[in-house]
């Protein structure tokens, strides 16, 4: 019944630091976000810095548990695995991040941090090597060289080993966080063609997250928008790309260099707050459009309501009060 | 050649290579740009490419040694700024050429008021009072978007957001009216909503103070959006000028062509992208021949022994590829 | 537990066990260890430190009698210490690897491996003996201190010297140090105005720890240069066995320390403006 990763009403609060009171300063990071991934798809996530991603991701993968909500992988609640089994579960599950350089330990070689992970495993030595020299060829990086050292490494390189390292624990779902902003241009297509060779060799599932949505629609089957920690618009990648519907989205597509054809916010005098995607919500005054300050199509329901995200279509969804008006 | 003092800023030949311990790193292998009174000339490439270096060479903030350079010269308003004292490129740099950075946060310093920070420099180069410079501050914060907001010359950089910050910068940068305004990818740190709205106003300084604009950027989109003229620079050399137009819809070099066709879109959904195999060489090993055949999918014997000349194909279109007829 | 009994302190090694025991009796340490604790802490809250054992004086007046010699001491070698510290850390930052660069690491490494009585020694020996500029003992004019205030600040200077070098090499090489260049301000500015005020913060904390040490009393210092402060008085205390005043010169100086690190905290909240906001 439920799709490979299945995420329900998924909320991530974080408390100020209040000597006695702990409500004072609290945020809304994410803010009751739903969405599942078919087996072996794509899922895009879109949104700009500050908008939850990072704070989504670490609450799907349960590194910082979500304050409310629940997350299913394979049909297992991850709320509900004692301690040692969720370490364990964890395996299936692995992330790469957008540093390769801070994600790779300088003083080890290549070799021990990618064995490291595979003593929990309880794997025998000829085995951890036979597997750590699999995955490196897999991701184009010569085993020969797993006794060298990460700076001796360039940063496209150093991605691969990083992607390698999550391939050693032999996953099923991989979290891609930003895996190549962080990479030269000319170097960014092979890592993109690298991940898409390995889903369909090993049959994986991503969570892809990226502020670009050029690479988002190249990749994804299905994307999600994500602001202020709400999912302000979700589908399949032919209907966000193909309908864009809600001015967030919108907004987002204008913004695309070399591709102003929507008809959005041109606002160079705009109010600063207008552009920054970012500042969390609070969680007073929660019964708003979290959008409607910087939204051209914002009006008096929008201050007084909060949209969820409706049906539109097929697989299309828009959370805009606006948007459900007109249908 | 052309009467250089048509050309705000002209760049002949310019060769840079800094000496290491581990060897010498030749950062720039002769190149030549030109900039005339507004008019925005994009630099594009990726890292290591000598980008950075070219801004900084023409800011006279390249230190000597361990750089040295090997040749050329840079024009700037038809006078050579090589070989000229520290005093005197100091009382060009901010006033008369200016520079805008990546990261606004990093670049800006972090204990002092915006208002300190902008109006110092009033106060050194234009010989402004404290209250005239607080004054053609306010006037400037106004020109790039912040309104005449004197809680914005108050605030220290951490108060502010991102766009405001890199806001900031750019009136800084304006400030003292230079007519080369040299911007080192000035919107890579910022959100994608906020990167359009930098590129209009830098597209508006170039009309309304007819400045000359050195846009340096990896990102080809952004480069789509914002440059009159392209100059695409690999291993330290310019591959390939053109205008906006001729660059994207006529390219020539096998290198930027291989960077548009690997960029990722949804018309591309289901196809491999055609990566450029290979990584970037750094400056310490750069290939024999042509720097890019060890990647290049044309490349024959000849690219591999022999450097390939820039020629010139017409309007201002010029390539140094052996492959290109 | 240190080992002793202050009542035969008092009474004297061929005193009768019956004295002994009154003695005993009327300090109190003939009660269980945690009566006795507890008693102490109800009237330190109270703050009566209780009455010194060897001198019969309450311990709080003991303590502020010394107090202030101990202050000015400890005052005078940070300040002295600052003085040297920052601006030759600073030049050895800004001209790295230059004559003022090698005389700076010169006297750090020599602040910080001689040992400061013996720095004491040798400045008492040479300047109040030899030429007599200063006086060898005594206390209560500014002259006793000034030789005190050398030994002691000249090995924290070493420290802070080395730290506000590493400090200023690393805000020099931050971002902002090329935007203020890129601006065309003069390299005095970039050094003074921009930098040297963001190498400082770390360099301020450290001075305030070091001032929060000293002022628990210079034990060997004030030993060296018969100096009546804070320190001698607890070591004798120590010496005696004199608990009361052993105890309270601990809470007091656990007092001062946070007391100036707090002082700290709010020096840094003023100069860092990105503490402030929050």
């Amino acid at each position: 019944m439920n799709r490979f990763v299945e995420i329900v009403n998924l909320e991530k609060t974080y408390y100020g630091h209040g000597f006695f009171k702990r409500s004072k300063n609290a945020v809304k990071a994410v803010d009751r976000v739903s969405f599942g991934i078919e087996k072996k798809s794509v899922y895009g996530l879109v949104g700009e810095s500050g908008c939850g991603k990072t704070s989504l991701v670490r609450s799907v993968l349960y590194l910082d548990p979500p304050t409310d909500g629940e997350v299913w992988v394979d049909n297992t609640l991850l709320g509900g695995l004692k301690a040692t089994e969720l370490r364990s579960f964890r395996r299936r599950m692995q992330i790469v991040f957008q540093d390769p350089n801070s994600a790779l330990n300088p003083k080890m070689n290549i070799q021990d941090s990618l064995e490291e992970g595979l003593f929990n495993r309880g794997l025998d030595n000829s085995r951890r090597k036979e597997l750590v020299t699999r995955m490196l060829d897999l991701v184009g990086i010569s085993p020969s060289h797993s006794t060298r050292y990460p700076h001796e490494f360039s940063g496209g390189q150093k991605q691969r080993i990083v992607i390698a390292r999550a391939l050693c624990m032999e996953p099923d779902f991989l979290v891609l966080d930003e895996p190549v902003s962080n990479l030269d241009v000319s170097i960014q297509a092979q890592i993109i063609n690298l991940l898409q060779d390995l889903k369909s060799e090993l049959g994986l599932t991503y969570l892809f997250i990226s502020h670009d949505l050029n690479l988002v629609a190249y990749l994804s089957d299905q994307i999600a928008v994500m602001y202020k920690g709400r999912l302000v618009e979700t589908g399949s990648t032919d209907e966000i790309m193909g309908h864009p519907m809600h001015p967030y989205t919108l907004k987002l597509f204008s913004s695309i260099p070399g591709m102003q054809t929507t008809p959005a916010a041109d606002d160079f005098t705009a109010p600063e707050a207008a552009a920054s995607g970012g500042d969390k919500k609070p969680l007073e005054g929660a019964n708003v459009c979290s959008y409607c300050d910087p939204c051209p199509m914002a009006g008096q329901e929008c201050r007084g309501q909060e949209p969820q995200l409706e049906t539109i279509d097929g697989s299309h969804k828009v959370a805009c009060l606006k948007l459900a008006n007109h249908n | 050649m052309t009467v250089s003092n048509n050309n705000l800023l002209e760049i002949k030949n310019l060769d840079i290579s800094f000496i290491q311990a581990r060897g010498a790193a030749h950062a720039l292998r002769g190149i030549d740009l030109t900039i005339s009174s507004g008019e925005i000339l994009a630099l594009v490439g990726e890292s290591g490419s000598g980008k950075t270096v070219t801004s900084m060479s023409i800011m006279g903030l390249v230190p000597t040694p361990p750089a040295r350079v090997n040749a050329g010269s840079l024009l700037f308003k038809g006078e050579e700024l090589i070989g000229r004292p520290h005093a005197e490129m100091r009382k060009i740099r901010g006033n008369e050429i200016a520079m805008v950075f990546q990261e606004p946060a990093k670049y800006l310093n972090p204990s002092l008021k915006i208002g300190e920070q902008i109006t110092e420099m009033l106060i050194l180069h234009l010989g402004m009072s404290k209250r005239q410079a607080v004054e053609k501050s306010l006037e400037f914060l106004d020109v790039v978007g912040l309104g005449k907001s004197r809680r914005v010359l108050n605030a220290y950089p951490h108060e502010l957001s991102g766009g405001m910050k890199q806001r900031a910068m750019i009136a800084m940068a304006i400030c003292c009216n230079p007519s080369l305004l040299l911007a080192d990818e000035p919107t890579t740190a910022l959100d994608v909503t906020l990167q359009l709205q930098i590129l209009k106003l830098i597209r508006s300084l170039k009309a309304t103070f007819s400045m000359g604009i050195l846009f340096i950027s990896h990102n080809l989109g952004i480069v789509r959006e914002i440059a009159d003229r392209v100059s695409v620079i690999y291993a330290g050399k310019i591959v390939e000028s053109a205008s906006n137009k001729a660059l994207f819809e006529n390219t020539l070099h096998p290198y930027t062509s291989a960077l548009l066709q690997s960029i990722p879109d949804a018309k591309k959904r289901g196809h491999r992208l055609r990566a450029i195999p290979g990584s970037v060489p750094d400056a310490e090993n750069i290939p024999q021949g042509c720097s890019f055949h060890p990647r290049c999918a044309l490349a024959s014997d000849r690219c591999s022994q022999e450097i390939p000349m820039t020629k010139d194909y017409g309007n201002g279109h010029s390539a140094a590829c052996h492959m290109v007829q | 537990m240190i080992p002793g009994d202050p009542a035969l302190t008092i009474a004297g090694v061929d005193a009768a066990e019956s004295d002994i025991q009154a003695i005993r009796a009327k300090l109190g340490t003939d009660k269980p260890m945690l009566n006795q604790y507890l008693e102490w802490i109800w009237d330190v809250f109270r703050f009566d430190f209780g009455t010194s054992l060897t001198s019969g004086r309450p311990v709080s007046d003991l303590i502020m009698e010394r107090f202030p010699l101990t202050l000015t001491l400890a005052v005078l070698g940070i300040l002295l210490s600052i003085v040297i510290a920052i601006p030759l850390g600073v030049i050895s930052a800004v001209r790295r690897w230059s004559f003022w660069d090698y005389l700076g690491m010169l006297f750090s490494q020599a602040g910080m491996a001689i040992p400061s009585f013996w720095l004491g020694i040798l400045l008492l020996m040479l300047l109040s003996i030899k030429y007599r500029v200063f006086p060898l003992f005594g206390s209560g004019s500014i002259n006793h201190l000034i030789l005190p205030s050398i030994s002691l600040g000249i090995a924290r200077a070493a420290v802070l010297l080395r730290l506000t070098r590493a400090s200023m090499v690393e805000e020099l090489s931050k971002e902002y140090v090329i935007t203020a260049r890129a601006k065309g301000l003069t390299e005095r500015m970039v050094n003074y105005k921009h930098a040297l005020r963001n190498a400082l913060l770390p360099v301020i904390t450290i001075a305030g720890i070091q001032l929060g040490y000293m002022l628990g009393g210079a034990i060997i210092i004030e030993q060296v240069f018969s100096l009546p402060g804070l320190g001698r008085l607890f070591l004798f205390a120590v010496y005696q066995r004199d608990f009361p005043l052993i105890q309270g010169g601990v809470v007091f100086v656990a007092f001062v320390f946070s007391f100036i690190n707090f002082a700290v905290d709010i020096l840094y909240s003023v100069l860092n403006p990105k503490i402030r906001i929050s």
